[in-house]
């Protein structure tokens, strides 16, 4: 009889550790961490307060200015100190372009628009509302800010690369090599530095920022000035009723990039 | 003991060599680095006991704060002093001799920070 | 006990100079690694993960499999693989210390490796991964430690083994569904975004691991007095060809539900695979041969190692373990992540090929596990050997 009882009291303290631990490891999971990766709002709409940064990318606009596209990836790879490595296998590329049916894959539509064939479109990342690349990085080197923006920190990235095979839209790209080097002609991969922005080193990943260092001094995101003589891309809170995207946004059609991933893209695209 | 007359032997051997930096240098005076202050400016962000000791732990707290809260980009010392949270941008516009400041006291407590693998050291121009 | 890996014959320590000397090649390759960057790897900006990490994957499988040996002996008091559940324990101390290299030599920053302990992230599989994997190993070495040196002493394992034992029965599950995990919680891609995925890592698991398992048994039977016993190796083989022919099934139902539903993105890599993939004019197919060999390897090492039992031919069933091991390597240690990146999300195909210092670096740490397993063999079999003999 004594025996039993002392059992059930080990039993009994046993299953309470157990219930305290695991309420509040569930806790923590559901308060701030799983917030930053979007675990709570997985599947539901995104709540529309606060403030959430937006790009729309008018690709009519840039039809009519042929290397307008070139200029936007131009600067902001010159800002940003973003390497030119000379070949696609260590490629690292903050903007580019691509072919419209490889920006917005379709190759299930029969036939397309003349215009719209071939015709290079401009992607970066997405500062997705739910982003997959948070969610998997393990040390939080990768995060989502309240103003929307996906950021990096490059001090703690361990270059394990879970974000590239989470990111659906190819927006990440390693440091294969160390970035601040030179080719076998002697040729620095950084053709002209910039000073008031670091560099990267070897063995971690990057990608746009959404020029977070020109916002916080007031400034709109490179490409979005490079492109706004042409009023080609327009930047802006997507929360807020009277900001220039969302004015677009109401007046015009437009799409994002794998939008059924459920990861809600924060740049769209007028076609 | 077994084999002692090999082991009391490659023990003193090794005790030695593992030794060796203590009794090279003991009685050797080391002088401790003397290091170029700007001479523009009189004081720091801090006191200069603080960032002797601390200076990384500030630069980790920019950092932290700058790239994941939207914290602030400058600060202003006790005195009104306006400066800006960045290593590039603030500590190196006056402490832009990197080699006879950083360099000093880091090769003289052997310790190797990684920086400047990213970061950009003023350039000639800049001094 | 440890003493008794410092004695062998002339054919041990040549074995182990072998290993020793293959180390040696790839720590070369791993300086200039280290030196270059992961870039002198065949990897690329669209196949970001390669060797490495497709040969960590299949290596949690390899330790996971140790489970097919622990949980009949210890769970439902199996006494025939009484001999033989150490093997298995020590197995999967030897495929984690693998895996644990692989991730190390796979990250662009190793040096900052225990920021995943540092910054503690929950809601990432890599951290759960990194957190069951550790704990596999450490539940390993005391159990399989424990038990090895009570049999050195002639008594029965201490009661606080136990419960470590029961543990690490669900903890093997585990690490291999949190590496399934890493794979099949990702939106954008296609190939991997299956719910069949952890299931099938823990069926080709409990074939690959007791089929690399029973090919070492085989081959120490051979070289001392060891004997696995007949009994045992029939239930191996029972588990082996039920674990490879579950996994052949659960492929059949990825190609069912690719195939018939015509859904596109759910046939791309399959056709990539196994039959080549057509994009703008451009066959892709790098990886059919190996693929198309893996599924004919596996059914025919499943048909002959049935045969290898009614004929009770141990050269047999050796080879037809080999096949099946070497079957689901490929299907998993190749394809799996590979496969994954193609096509890449601008719906474009690069091909992957690893480069030289990849495969010495890859062939060093395969070496590295096989040192340990022969030095953690030789204590077992020798301990055991004491006592029988």
């Amino acid at each position: 009889m004594k025996k039993d009882r002392r059992d059930f009291l080990k039993l009994a303290g046993c299953a309470a550790v157990a219930g305290v631990g695991s309420s509040t490891a569930f806790h923590s999971l559901l308060r701030g961490e799983a917030e930053a990766a979007g675990l709570k709002r997985a599947g539901t709409k995104k709540d529309k307060s606060g403030t959430r940064l937006g790009m729309v990318i008018d690709i009519q606009k840039f039809i009519d200015n042929r290397d307008l596209a070139q200029r936007c990836i131009r600067v902001c790879h010159q800002i940003h100190n973003v390497p030119d490595f000379g070949n696609p296998k260590d490629e690292i590329k903050w903007l580019w372009t691509d072919r419209f049916e490889h920006v917005f894959v379709k190759d299930t539509h029969y036939r397309q628009a003349q215009h719209l064939q071939g015709m290079p479109v401009l992607s970066l990342c997405n500062h997705c509302d739910n982003p997959p690349c948070v969610r998997a990085c393990p040390t939080k080197a990768t995060f989502k800010k309240d103003d929307g923006v996906v950021g990096m920190d490059y001090h703690r990235c361990i270059g394990c690369r879970f974000c590239m095979a989470a990111c659906p839209y190819g927006a990440r790209s390693f440091n294969w090599r160390d970035p601040r080097g030179m080719d076998e002609h002697g040729r620095s991969f950084i053709s002209e530095i910039n000073p008031e922005y670091p560099a990267r080193t070897m063995g971690v990943v990057e990608k746009c920022n959404f020029c977070t260092e020109r916002l916080a001094v007031g400034k709109i995101p490179a490409c979005v000035e490079e492109a706004a003589a042409a009023e080609a891309m327009f930047f802006g809170d997507l929360n807020d009723p009277d900001s220039e995207v969302s004015r677009v946004l109401r007046e015009k059609f437009t799409i994002q990039r794998r939008p059924s991933l459920g990861t809600y893209p924060s740049v769209f695209y007028i076609i | 003991m077994y084999g002692s007359g090999r082991i009391i032997p490659a023990l003193i051997i090794f005790v030695g060599l593992m030794t060796f930096p203590i009794w090279y240098n003991a009685g050797k005076a080391q002088q401790p680095p003397e290091l170029v202050l700007p001479s523009e400016y009189s004081e720091c962000v801090r006191d200069t006991q603080f960032m002797r000791e601390s200076h990384m732990v500030l630069l980790h707290e920019w950092r932290d704060d700058i790239l994941r809260k939207s914290g602030p980009r400058s600060g202003v010392t006790a005195s009104g002093m306006q400066y800006e949270r960045s290593l590039q941008k603030g500590c190196m516009s006056c402490h832009y001799d990197k080699k006879n400041f950083c360099d000093q006291c880091h090769d003289y407590t052997a310790v190797v920070p990684d920086c400047w693998a990213c970061h950009l050291e003023p350039t000639k121009e800049a001094i | 006990m440890i003493e008794k890996a410092l004695q062998g014959s002339k054919g041990y320590w040549t074995w182990i100079a072998c290993l020793l000397a293959v180390i040696a090649i790839g720590g070369m390759f791993y300086v200039q690694q280290w030196n270059y960057g992961l870039g002198v790897t065949g990897m690329s900006r669209d196949v970001s993960w390669g060797l490495y990490i497709s040969q960590f994957t299949f290596l949690v499988g390899v330790a996971a499999g140790g489970l097919m040996l622990v949980l009949p002996y210890y769970l439902h008091n199996y006494k025939e693989f009484g001999r033989i559940t150490i093997l298995g324990e020590f197995m999967a101390i030897a495929a984690i210390i693998m895996c644990l290299m692989f991730i190390i030599a796979d990250l662009g920053q190793p040096m900052r490796a225990l920021n995943v302990l540092l910054y503690p992230t929950p809601q990432s599989m890599l951290f759960w991964d990194m957190v069951v994997l550790n704990g596999y190993l450490a539940l390993n070495l005391v159990c399989g430690w424990a038990i090895l040196h009570s049999e050195y002493k002639g008594v029965k394992y201490a009661n606080w083994v136990k419960p470590f034992i029961y543990l690490s029965i669900p903890w093997a599950i585990s690490i291999h569904t949190v590496t399934a995990f890493l794979y099949a919680g990702l939106p954008g891609r296609d190939y991997w975004l299956t719910a069949i995925l952890a299931p099938r890592f823990l069926a080709s698991a409990f074939a690959a691991g007791p089929a690399l398992l029973l090919i070492i048994a085989l081959i120490i039977e051979r070289n001392t007095l060891f004997r696995v016993g007949q009994v045992a190796k029939d239930k191996l083989v029972t588990i082996i060809s039920y674990a490879a022919i579950i996994n052949f099934f659960f492929l059949a139902c990825e190609f069912f539900s690719a195939y018939y539903s015509q859904y596109p993105s759910k046939m791309y890599t399959k056709d990539y695979l196994f039959f080549g993939l057509e994009k703008d004019g451009n066959i892709f197919n790098n990886l059919v041969p190996y693929m198309q060999a893996s599924v004919v390897i596996g059914v025919i090492g499943i048909a002959m190692i049935f045969y290898a039992r009614s004929r009770k031919s141990d050269i047999l069933l050796g080879i037809s373990c080999a096949l099946i091991f070497l079957s689901l390597w490929i299907d998993k240690g190749l394809g799996m992540v590979l496969g994954g990146f193609v096509p890449n999300p601008m719906g474009q195909v690069t091909q992957y090929y690893p480069s030289i210092q990849e495969l010495g670096i890859t062939a060093a740490v395969w070496a590295t596990g096989f040192l340990v397993v022969t030095l953690l063999y030789k204590v077992a079999i020798s301990v055991k050997l004491e006592k029988e003999l």
